[in-house]
């Protein structure tokens, strides 16, 4: 079995999600696949691509889904992805160290040359975030970009995960987590951001950012006011237009 | 290699390479054409990304950009020109040389030239470069050109122009960083897919109202504040509830009405004269408006007029005349257009719409907002500020596919212009080159005497009637275009009916043709009506045993259902391969702020035998020796190509295809001589060129005086005339008066009721055609269809990426409507219409109008098509709803059958669709119809079992 860091890490980096934002549009799950398809975990293979099952390697997949019925029901987009837990159950179990969690940054990985395939941590994982490739027989998984987020051939600005720079609702945040003073910490206090299945006890480092309350539209909540009686039939007109003609 | 240092990591390369090589271009996966970089490896595709510094997308890309690797490598792409050899249809061909393919086409149509040249119809689809195939078809003098426009969204584009000059999505955006209230109507994950999404992301961390109004609760809907779930069709009904509303409370404005719009303007009231319901006007012409201060008439243009909105009054010449708003107020104050009324039909309760209404006016009139810059308008008035109306509006798919999408649409600018939102801040903003009145832009060219031998056209195809003497009619009132565009069935379809022309060129109505020219458009599948129908008139033959559409000619980058139609393939390449240029004459990328244009350059060589159509089309043209496209001695005028083009024509003296970096040193914007280093300029610039407007012309540019001249000193528009808002169209109602016999040009006595019902010169609401045809009783439920954000314009299911999103396909059912016919998820049903029945699997839902089904369309393929796998979930368990949709609808008295459209622009009415559903045995468990598999052309090779795509990286 596999050890986690003695120590926590001095940074705990992960994604904040917005559900309130989220479109459904797999936008992250495509450009995280074509990213990390020539990334640390190449390639993500594609079985029958073209064929009657195709099935691929994805480290991030959109969960679309309607929750509820009749007038309670929902329309859910929900992304998910490793949430790169502070107990993470899948490092805990691996038999040979090739899953493992960095003691820098809290990221957790697989070491494919350590990997035997033995899909332990997929079975331990209680997310169901990590993916098998049975062509390379191996276990892989998201890695936070970790060949993007450190990469000094990236301009700066671009040093985020695939996902984070992609999204075009901007639905999806990257930072330390270990910060409170983090933009994505004081995202995570201000809309009442949460953990995914807390009572797994994983201590996942990704949050979910709630829906938010329903614009309801200031003011209008009265019927509007009937203007006909002044001055009969488009009487308010006139008055209306002295008033245009004043400004 | 730089490694993790700290304690618990491993060595890792954390600064890989992205590759040897980055090239930014312009992507084409749909519509929206986002910038985007392309990383390389030794001329593999490592990554593609957004362009952070791209006026469209900013940075961002969506899933279709994002698996442009896949499409990019697809195993469906066409890889040698094709002959036929087999049945059309069958999808045997036999290789050929381009020499050869080029001589082929060329030869088929120069007779066609030199004989008949509207014997050609030239259509094309998902085409971005319809400057040049317009223009090539206009010197090849066939009428029958036009894209796709026609069964996509021209109700909402011509509604638009012939409003405010401008219309949704390309030429005005809602100003995101302003509205306080944004109302969408009918947009599902589309048009346009990445500025929508960032958008609503801005609205939401503003804590700005969002309200979609969509039959169905997927996508934008499902993160919307407020989901109303309307009945299909009946948005008009919903818009004028809110008009109602909003005149019933005296909550518009009044400024900005007598100012900007045509509300003002004295309208005529002489019943069955010939000048009945047009503007009162002076002797020069100009529309008069009633001056409240010298209580007479007075010219509109009059910088100290103070119209009047109320009241008939006497001309001088003794007529009576009403201001528009005066007919306006009266036509929606009406009890038919009343909330109580409008709710049972649109399904929106009562209180809603009222509340909606008392929203709308409160964001615009109690919200509103001022910009502290000062505006000379367009009688040279000084503004010291720009009063906003914090409330915007779009509209796409949902509102143009109805039969009466067109008033539906007008009704909507109506509701914006009311308020005072329109180019306010806050409010719809225009895009440049736009706004350009309806009045300063082309009439359709193809009248008789148009058309002759060996010459071309005198004028563009598509246009903007002005009335009846802009159709393309002959004394007998028959159609001169092979889709009957601008006729008396469409006058105004400013797009063309591509969906018209298969089944018109068949029954040879109006005449029939010889060569069918196509463009990436998938007409024998998706984009057509009837699917079954379409396939046999494709392949039908008369009695001489040959083919009723005697040749067909097709060019696609893959092996699309349509190919297996076509006598002639002509492969084209994938988006990463050519040349193409994003041009303000064709489909602008402006934005509010801005004017922009971009192109496409190839940042991978084609490792097939394949050329970009551009091109080929180029070289045809100078084969045939078509004006323009030769000089002296008959030599090619473009021996480069595309790109010599994009560079050197010239439409105007100064105005090419592209606006940045012209005249011989670069130096000048808009227009300027051909610059012969303007590609490399724009390579250098990431691929697009984009200059910001001035501060003080960025709002109220229909009528801003300063825009109104940069805009001409650019080429945008021809003058500086102000683009004064026509809530009431003049031009509509110039049809209704020939209809009732006036003028030179009048409709043939069996076309008169229906251009006088729907050439109403204020918008209405009437039951779209199709869905009255079916009736109440036999069809209840409306059928509708929608793309998926992964899929939109993308393609389909051949990425291999895209289709593990989407592959296959279910018609969702309302939970009352599944309830009633005892049906589960997964159950089989016959869905049947008044023309067609398919058989497929439903899935229940609770987020749709409860008289509505819906499915996603074109996740549907032909068995053999695409190079996957005919065991596929997307042929097996795929549909269309295309084949429930008759493109005709039923037989009038007198046996005339009229367009599946909107009376008029022509607007494909997919939307219309009424079925009924009965719960079936699963069988095989294959959706009905399934049709015969379709041969696979040589050079398409093998689909891998196993992708290992590695990026140019390790396999």
């Amino acid at each position: 079995m596999t050890s986690l860091p003695a120590q926590p890490a001095p940074k705990r980096l992960g994604l904040v999600i917005d559900l309130d934002t989220c479109v459904g549009c797999h936008a992250c799950a495509v450009n995280c696949k074509e990213w990390n398809a020539g990334g640390y975990h190449a390639p993500l293979t594609d079985f029958d691509p073209y064929g009657a099952a195709p099935d691929g390697v994805w480290f991030n997949r959109i969960h679309s889904y309607e929750a509820g019925s009749g007038a309670d029901a929902r329309v859910v987009h929900f992304p998910k992805s490793c949430l790169h837990c502070d107990n993470a159950p899948c490092v805990t179990v691996c038999p040979t160290g090739a899953s493992y969690k960095r003691g820098s940054d809290g990221i957790v990985l697989v070491e494919e040359d350590k990997c035997i395939g033995c899909k332990l941590c997929s079975w331990a994982c209680p997310y169901g975030a990590r993916e098998f490739d049975t062509d390379a027989g191996v276990m892989k998984k998201c890695t936070l970009c970790i060949d993007r987020i450190y990469n000094e051939n990236l301009e700066e600005v671009d040093r985020v995960p695939a996902c984070v720079a992609t999204c075009p609702a901007s639905a999806r945040h990257f930072g330390d987590l270990g910060d409170p003073d983090s933009d994505v910490s004081r995202l995570v206090a201000e809309r009442g951001g949460y953990d995914l299945m807390p009572e797994m006890e994983c201590a996942p480092t990704n949050k979910y950012l709630p829906v938010r309350d329903k614009q309801t539209g200031a003011g209008g909540t009265l019927p509007l006011e009937d203007a006909s009686p002044e001055g009969g039939f488009l009487g308010w007109v006139d008055r209306l237009l002295s008033d245009a003609s004043a400004v | 290699m730089s490694t993790s240092p700290v304690s618990g990591d491993r060595p890792i390369d954390l600064s890989p390479s992205l590759g040897d090589r980055v090239e930014t271009t312009t992507c084409y996966m749909c519509a929206c054409r986002c910038g985007i970089k392309v990383h390389l490896t030794d001329g593999t595709i490592r990554y593609i990304e957004g362009n952070r510094d791209h006026p469209v997308n900013k940075g961002v890309l969506c899933a279709k950009g994002s698996a442009g690797i896949m499409q990019h490598n697809s195993p469906a792409r066409l890889t040698k020109p094709l002959r036929r050899v087999g049945e059309r249809g069958a999808g045997e061909f036999r290789e050929i040389e381009w020499s050869e393919a080029l001589d082929i086409a060329t030869s088929w149509l120069a007779r066609v030239r030199a004989s008949d040249p509207k014997r050609l119809a030239f259509f094309t689809g998902r085409d971005q470069s319809q400057a040049l195939t317009s223009w090539w078809s206009q010197q090849f003098g066939t009428p029958n050109y036009a894209a796709h426009g026609g069964f996509c969204s021209v109700n909402m584009a011509a509604a638009g122009i012939y409003t405010f000059g401008s219309a949704f999505w390309e030429f005005s955006e809602p100003d995101w960083e302003r509205t306080k209230y944004l109302l969408m109507f009918g947009v599902a994950e589309d048009h346009d897919s990445n500025p929508i999404k960032m958008g609503l992301s801005h609205l939401k961390e503003r804590g700005a109202k969002f309200v979609s109004v969509n039959p169905i609760r997927t996508g934008y809907s499902a993160v919307a504040d407020e989901w109303l779930g309307i009945t299909p069709g009946t948005d008009g009904l919903f818009v004028m509830a809110l008009i109602h509303e909003l005149l019933r409370a005296g909550k518009v404005d009044a400024g900005y009405l007598v100012r900007y719009t045509n509300a003002p303007y004295l309208v005529i009231d002489a019943a069955g004269e010939a000048d009945d319901g047009l503007f009162a006007r002076d002797e020069e012409g100009r529309e008069l408006v009633w001056d409240r201060k010298s209580n007479a008439p007075r010219p509109f243009i009059d910088p100290d007029v103070e119209p009047a909105l109320r009241g008939e009054v006497e001309l001088p010449d003794g007529r009576k005349a009403r201001p528009v708003f005066h007919l306006l107020a009266e036509r929606y104050l009406h009890l038919d257009y009343s909330p109580a009324v409008v709710a049972y039909q649109t399904g929106i309760a009562e209180e809603v719409i009222k509340r909606i209404a008392a929203e709308l006016s409160e964001a615009a009139f109690e919200q509103e907002l001022t910009v502290d810059q000062p505006w000379t308008d367009w009688r040279g008035v000084r503004h010291e500020k720009m009063i906003g109306r914090p409330v915007s509006m779009h509209g796409m798919r949902g509102i143009s596919a109805h039969s009466n999408g067109f008033q539906t649409c007008r009704a909507i600018h109506l509701l914006q212009l009311l308020l005072g939102s329109i180019d306010a801040p806050g409010g719809l903003r225009y895009k440049p080159p736009y706004p350009k009145g309806f009045d300063s832009l082309p009439r359709p060219t193809g009248r008789p005497g148009d058309v002759n031998p060996n010459s071309p056209l005198p004028g563009p195809h598509l246009g903007f009637p002005q009335g009846p003497e802009d159709l393309l009619v002959d004394e007998d009132g028959t159609a001169m275009r092979i889709d009957k565009a601008f006729s008396w069935e469409a006058p105004l379809s400013a797009h063309g009916l591509m969906h018209m022309v298969i089944g018109n060129a068949w029954r040879g109505d109006p005449y029939p043709i010889e060569v069918l020219f196509m463009y990436m458009a998938n007409m024998a599948w998706n984009s057509s009506m009837n699917t079954p129908r379409t396939l046999e008139m494709l392949t039908d033959k008369d009695e001489a045993g040959g083919y009723k559409i005697p040749y067909i000619i097709y060019s696609d980058a893959y092996y699309s259902e349509t190919v297996a139609y076509a006598d002639l393939v002509l492969p084209d390449t994938t988006y990463l391969e050519r040349w193409d240029c994003i041009s303000l004459l064709d489909r602008p990328i402006s934005d509010a702020d801005g004017a922009s244009d971009a192109i496409r350059h190839p940042v991978v060589e084609p490792d097939r035998d394949v050329r970009p159509f551009q091109d080929v089309l180029i070289d045809l043209g100078a084969r045939l020796g078509l004006p323009g496209f030769i000089k002296e001695m008959g030599r090619p005028a473009y021996p480069g190509g595309y790109s010599d083009y994009i560079v050197n024509h010239e439409r105007q003296p100064g105005v090419g295809p592209l606006a940045g970096w012209r005249g011989e040193d670069g130096a000048e914007t808009g227009k300027g001589a051909p610059n012969p280093g303007q590609l490399d300029k724009y390579i250098e610039n990431g691929c697009y060129w984009r200059e910001e407007l001035a501060g003080e012309h960025k709002f109220f540019r229909n009528v801003n005086r300063g825009y109104l001249a940069y805009a001409q000193d650019k080429g945008f528009v021809k003058s500086t005339d102000p683009v004064i808002s026509q809530l009431y169209s003049e031009p509509l109602q110039k049809f209704r008066l020939a209809a009732r016999g006036h003028g030179d040009n009048v409709p043939p006595e069996s076309e008169r009721d229906r251009i006088e019902t729907y050439f109403d010169p204020l918008p209405f609401w009437y039951q779209p055609l199709d869905e009255a045809a079916a009736g109440p009783e036999a069809y209840t439920l409306h059928a509708v269809t929608q793309r998926p954000m992964a899929m939109y314009h993308s393609w389909g299911t051949q990425n291999a990426w895209l289709r593990q999103i989407h592959g296959s396909n279910r018609l969702y059912v309302p939970e009352p409507a599944a309830k009633q016919a005892g049906l589960e998820d997964d159950d089989w049903v016959w869905a049947e219409s008044r023309s067609g029945r398919i058989k497929v699997q439903v899935k229940v839902m609770a987020g749709v109008n409860a008289r509505t089904v819906w499915a996603w369309n074109a996740i549907g393929k032909r068995a053999g098509a695409w190079n996957i796998d005919p065991a596929a979930a997307d042929v097996t368990q795929g549909f269309l709803l295309n084949h429930l949709i008759d493109e005709l609808l039923p037989e009038r008295d007198g046996g005339r059958r009229y367009a599946n459209s909107d009376p008029i622009t022509g607007q494909a009415a997919w939307y219309d669709l009424k079925i009924r559903i009965e719960k079936a045995e699963a069988e095989d468990g294959r959706t009905v119809p399934q049709f015969d598999e379709v041969s696979k052309p040589a050079g398409l090779g093998d689909r891998p079992d196993i992708l290992r795509y590695a990026g140019g990286r390790r396999p």
